[in-house]
C-alpha cells in the first residue's frame, strides 16, 4: 500500500491499533473536504501494531480529543515536508462536546442546549464522569 | 454565589458549624425567630414530594421569612418547555434563595451556574440529595454523640438510593468507621460508590444479603425504601419491593442502644410495631432535617450578603 508523504498538514501517529476511526470521527475528519488517509494495524517496533492518521491540510485538531481517545498518540505537525513539531497530548481534565451522556435520567440528555461536559475522574483507570449526573462515560 | 448542591460542596467545619447552629435553634428558637425577616424562600419542586418541601418551608417560616412556591412541572412554565437556566434566571428576581427538586440528574448544578441566588439542591433525580444527608448527620451526632467510631448498616436499595451514597460519602470522611451493606444481589452499592468513598480511604466494609446475622453488631441501621420511580420495569421492583422488613422480632438481635434510621417515606421496610422501640429514630431525623435546613438557609443568606 503506498500512501504519499504530506508537505503541509499533520500526522497522528502511535495510535493503539484499533483506535484509529474513533478518532477519526471524534476528530469531525470526515466531515472535512481535505485528503485524509487512516492507516490501520501497521507494524510498530514500539506497539506491535498501530494506527496512523495523515491529514493532507493544515487545520486545527483538538488535542484533547486525541489525548482522550489515546494518550499514547503522537501529534506531528508537518511543514514543507518537515517536522515542525511533535506533541503528546495529555488526558484532558475535562472535555467538552466530544461525548456525550447515554444516562436518560440526566438534564443534559433533555435540555440540548446544555454542553456536553465530562471530567477526569480516574487518571488510572482512564475514567471519565458526566459533570451533571455523575455517570460514567462509555468505553471508547 | 454559593450554593449547595451535594453535601461535600461543605466542609468538615462547615457541617460542624451547621450542626452546631441547629442544636443552638432547637435549644434557643425565639433567638432565630426573626432571623430571616422579610426574606424569601423559592421552593421549586418538578417532582412529587411532600416532606422535603414541607421541610424547606417550615424551615424559612420559622426564621420568619417567606416562601414562593411551585410544585409540579405541570403546573410552571417547564410545562411550556422552559429550561432549568431560564426558570431560575427568572425567579433569582423574586426571591433570595432557592430550593430545587427536579427529576431530572444534574439539574440542580445547571441551576446554581445560572442563578443569581443562592440554590439548595433538594434533590436531582437519583442523583443528589444533601439536605437528607445533612439531616441524617445531625440525627447520629444527637442520637450517638459522634460522627466517628461507628459501625454503620445499610439496607435494602442500595443502589438507586441516593441517600445512601450520599450518607457514606459524607460518613467517609470522619474516623473511625465500618460499613456493612445489607442488600440484595440485584441492588448492590455501584462500584464507584465503594471505590470512591470506601476502597480509596481504606474504611473497612463488608456485603451481606443477611439483616438478621449483620444487625448484631449494627450502632447504626439505616434502613431504605426500594424507590418504583428509579425503576425502567414494573416487575422488577414488585420482585424486590419486598426485600427486607425490620420487624420487632428482628430487632431482639439488635444492640439495645441502636440508632434506627430511615429516610423515609417507607412502604413496608420498617414495621409500624417498630415505631413504639426507643430505638427507632425516623420521626426525629424528619425534624433534625428541618433544623439543618434552618441552619443551611441562615448560612447561605448570610454568605450571599443577605443577612
Amino acid at each position: 500500500m503506498n500512501v504519499d508523504s504530506i508537505r503541509d498538514g499533520i500526522v497522528i501517529d502511535h495510535i493503539s491499533a484499533g483506535c484509529g476511526l474513533k478518532l477519526y470521527r471524534l476528530l469531525g475528519l470526515e466531515a472535512l473536504e481535505v485528503p485524509v488517509a487512516m492507516i490501520t494495524h501497521v507494524a510498530s517496533v514500539k506497539r506491535g501494531r498501530k494506527d496512523i492518521i495523515k491529514i493532507d491540510a493544515d487545520i486545527p485538531v483538538d488535542l484533547d480529543v486525541i489525548g482522550y481517545v489515546d494518550p499514547g498518540a503522537t501529534v506531528n505537525l508537518i511543514r514543507g515536508g518537515r517536522l515542525l513539531e511533535k506533541k503528546h497530548p495529555a488526558m484532558p481534565e475535562t472535555l467538552v462536546n466530544v461525548i456525550s451522556c447515554k444516562n436518560p435520567r440526566c438534564i443534559s440528555t433533555c435540555e440540548q442546549e446544555l454542553p456536553q461536559v465530562f471530567r477526569l475522574s480516574s487518571r488510572e483507570n482512564r475514567e471519565y464522569r458526566c459533570v451533571y449526573c455523575e455517570t460514567k462515560a462509555a468505553g471508547l | 454565589m454559593r450554593s449547595v448542591i451535594d453535601v461535600p460542596d461543605l466542609s468538615l467545619s462547615e457541617l460542624d458549624a451547621l450542626m452546631d447552629t441547629a442544636e443552638d435553634i432547637i435549644a434557643r428558637p425565639d433567638d432565630y425567630a426573626d432571623a430571616c425577616r422579610r426574606k424569601k424562600l423559592a421552593t421549586l419542586f418538578f417532582e412529587p414530594s411532600t416532606r422535603t418541601r414541607l421541610s424547606f418551608e417550615a424551615a424559612m417560616y420559622e426564621l420568619g421569612g417567606n416562601v414562593l412556591s411551585v410544585t409540579g412541572a405541570a403546573t410552571s412554565s417547564a410545562a411550556k418547555g422552559e429550561s432549568v437556566a431560564d426558570t431560575v434566571k427568572t425567579v433569582s428576581c423574586y426571591a433570595d434563595l432557592i430550593a430545587l427538586r427536579h427529576p431530572k440528574e444534574g439539574a440542580a448544578l445547571v441551576a446554581a451556574r445560572n442563578a443569581s441566588v443562592p440554590v439548595i439542591n433538594a434533590g436531582d433525580g437519583g442523583h443528589c440529595h444533601p439536605t437528607q444527608t445533612l439531616a441524617d448527620l445531625l440525627t447520629i451526632r444527637r442520637e450517638k454523640g459522634r460522627l466517628g467510631n461507628l459501625t454503620v448498616g445499610l439496607c435494602g436499595d442500595l443502589k438507586f438510593g441516593r441517600t445512601v451514597h450520599s450518607l457514606i460519602g459524607a460518613l467517609s470522611r470522619y474516623e473511625g468507621l465500618s460499613f456493612v451493606l445489607i442488600s440484595p444481589e440485584e441492588l448492590k452499592l455501584p462500584s464507584y460508590v465503594k471505590n470512591d468513598h470506601l476502597k480509596r480511604k481504606n474504611i473497612p466494609y463488608c456485603q451481606t444479603t443477611s439483616l438478621e446475622q449483620a444487625i448484631g453488631d449494627l450502632d447504626i441501621l439505616y434502613m431504605t425504601r426500594v424507590q418504583r420511580e428509579r425503576f425502567f420495569n414494573e416487575e422488577d421492583y414488585l420482585r424486590l419491593r419486598d426485600s427486607y422488613i425490620l420487624s420487632p422480632d428482628k430487632l431482639k438481635k439488635a444492640r439495645p442502644d441502636l440508632c434506627v434510621m430511615h429516610p423515609l417515606p417507607r412502604v413496608n421496610e420498617i414495621s409500624v410495631a417498630v415505631d413504639e422501640d426507643p430505638r427507632a429514630c425516623y420521626f426525629k431525623q424528619v425534624l433534625n432535617g428541618k433544623y439543618m435546613r434552618m441552619a443551611l438557609i441562615l448560612m447561605l443568606l448570610k454568605e450571599a450578603g443577605k443577612l
